[in-house]
């Protein structure tokens, strides 16, 4: 029955990949492990479905170490983001301060997505996708000069803690010199103590915290805990729970033929201050002007069953494709997002496996905060 | 490793067959093809009454991953289907050899199951792929 190819369930002791600090960990939870981006990671520890709700309606914990950290410092760091990224770090003045964003080419295709934290003058922290880290180092490398430093931080790892309850629950298991306070971050700002950072920031919808720490500390923090009843979970919910928030995968729901406006993703552009030249800035300022033709959209599915990514989307402005589907453990039905010809459209049919099925096309997210945000009763 | 009942029927792609007492045969997927799929969202059943033929694809079980074809061992016509799974595919999940069943076949031949594994070569067979 299997179009599951095996070669995804290795459990390869001497595989290329690498390890997290926590892989012990998954391994003795009994975690599926499996291969992304170069790294072996926990897909599930037994029930993603399981886990998704535990994120949804309590907490649930991440090892997400196989994300790309780097510090950008000295004197010209700020001038350097500002040319390089497509939101303006200017923005960011108080320490602390987080803002999400996307690095362009200068077709205003998009090379990554990344979050920057400001730490103090001259200091920032780029978080980048595990897939995009070599080439997002390059690319920043080659437009770098003398006055800013690029210091990848592999000595990190990175935990997040997502959930209703996350915050509050593992707040005890944080070193003394950085407990006091982390409950008075507000969303998207940070706090940091030596080498320990915590963010309020997440890829869940969730509240919670992304936990950045020496790699050696990280086992006994994951540890205490999962004794704090908070679940590990796995890449698998992590999916379901960004695609019901509705937050892009880079490599799916957008890449380097992809631009910020058709993508969902035109409140992360910085035009403002009209003097900021940034890489893109000029294919954006056209595309802007002649307008989008194309549109990210969410998809609920109006029947049973499921829509898949790569799948083809028909709709009264013309036909698009699904850049990621699956289920939705909150709806309790498909959801996807999907690429598809800007327009008014406000229905779609899914070519599921030669059968055309009905979808109502949605503006995303599905859930956030634990809330449902569409709803099919009045259009059913 | 999971526990393979010793009075099924097995084949290389994971799916089982159990013959009841009427004759009639009851289809499913292994234990451990669930544990690779993941948790089950949505399982397509087909008709009843539609015709099977042996090794084509009668049903379809989707996990939160993927979606995968379920084969028909043998020839034969869908006397029932599992209505249950409809609400509920988690309990192919649950139970993959008693409430988790897909297909009650009427086959072809009855007490025929050549090229079909026992529980030990079934064993062997999930061993070597690994």
């Amino acid at each position: 029955m299997f179009n599951v190819a095996p070669v995804h369930f290795i459990r390869d002791e001497e595989s290329m990949e690498r390890k997290t600090a926590l892989y012990a960990e998954h391994v003795a939870a009994g975690a599926r492990i499996v291969p992304f981006a170069g790294w072996l990671m926990p897909l599930s520890y037994g029930s993603e479905l399981a886990e998704h709700r535990a994120v949804r309606e309590d907490a649930g914990l991440f090892d997400v170490s196989h994300m790309g950290i780097a510090d950008i410092e000295g004197e010209g760091a700020g001038n350097f983001l500002r040319r390089l990224l497509a939101n303006d770090v200017a923005r960011l003045t108080v320490p602390g301060q987080a803002q999400y964003g996307v690095m362009l080419n200068a077709e205003g295709g998009i090379l990554d997505d990344l979050i920057v934290y400001y730490l103090a003058p001259g200091r920032y922290r780029v978080v980048i996708n595990a897939a995009r880290r070599e080439a997002d180092l390059n690319w920043m490398r080659r437009r770098g000069s003398a006055a800013v430093r690029i210091v990848e931080r592999e000595d990190l790892a990175l935990i997040a803690v997502q959930g209703p309850r996350a915050r509050e629950r593992s707040v005890v298991e944080f070193p003394e010199a950085i407990k006091g306070g982390v409950l008075d971050l507000k969303p998207f700002t940070a706090a940091e103590r030596g080498d320990w950072m915590v963010a309020r920031t997440g890829y869940t919808g969730e509240d919670g915290w992304e936990v950045m720490l020496p790699a050696d500390r990280a086992p006994s923090l994951w540890r205490g805990l999962v004794s704090m009843g908070i679940r590990p979970c796995g890449l698998a919910a992590r999916d379901s729970l960004r695609l019901e928030a509705g937050l892009n995968l880079y490599g799916q729901d957008m890449d380097e033929a992809t631009h910020p406006y058709e993508s969902n993703l035109g409140w992360t552009v910085a035009l403002e201050p009209r003097d900021r030249e940034f890489i893109g800035r000029d294919a954006l300022e056209r595309i802007k002007s002649e307008g989008p033709r194309r549109r990210l959209v969410g998809l609920v599915l109006r029947t049973r069953g499921v829509i898949r990514h790569g799948q083809v989307v028909r709709t009264a402005d013309g036909s698009g494709v699904v850049t990621s589907g699956g289920f939705s453990p909150s709806l309790e039905r498909s959801i996807a997002l999907a690429r598809i010809p800007a327009g008014e459209a406000c229905e779609a049919t899914v070519e599921i496996r030669g059968r055309a099925v009905a979808a109502a096309i949605v503006k995303p997210p599905f859930v956030r905060r634990g809330k449902l945000l569409v709803t099919l009763d009045n259009q059913t | 490793m999971s526990d393979i009942p010793t009075d099924l029927h097995y084949t290389e792609t994971h799916e089982w067959l159990r013959e009841e007492d009427d004759g009639s045969l009851l289809l499913g997927v292994t234990a451990h093809a669930v544990e690779l799929l993941g948790d089950l969202v949505y399982v397509e059943l087909p008709e009843p009454e539609s015709e099977l033929s042996g090794g084509e694809a009668c049903a379809v079980v989707e996990s939160t991953k993927a979606a995968s074809d379920v084969y028909s061992p043998v020839n034969g016509v869908v006397e029932a289907v599992n209505e249950a799974l409809n609400d509920s595919p988690e309990l192919v999940n649950q139970d993959p050899y008693g409430a988790g069943w897909l297909v009650r076949i009427r086959p072809a031949t009855t007490g025929s199951f050549d090229g079909l594994l026992d529980a030990g070569q079934y064993a062997n067979h999930i061993e070597s792929a690994g």
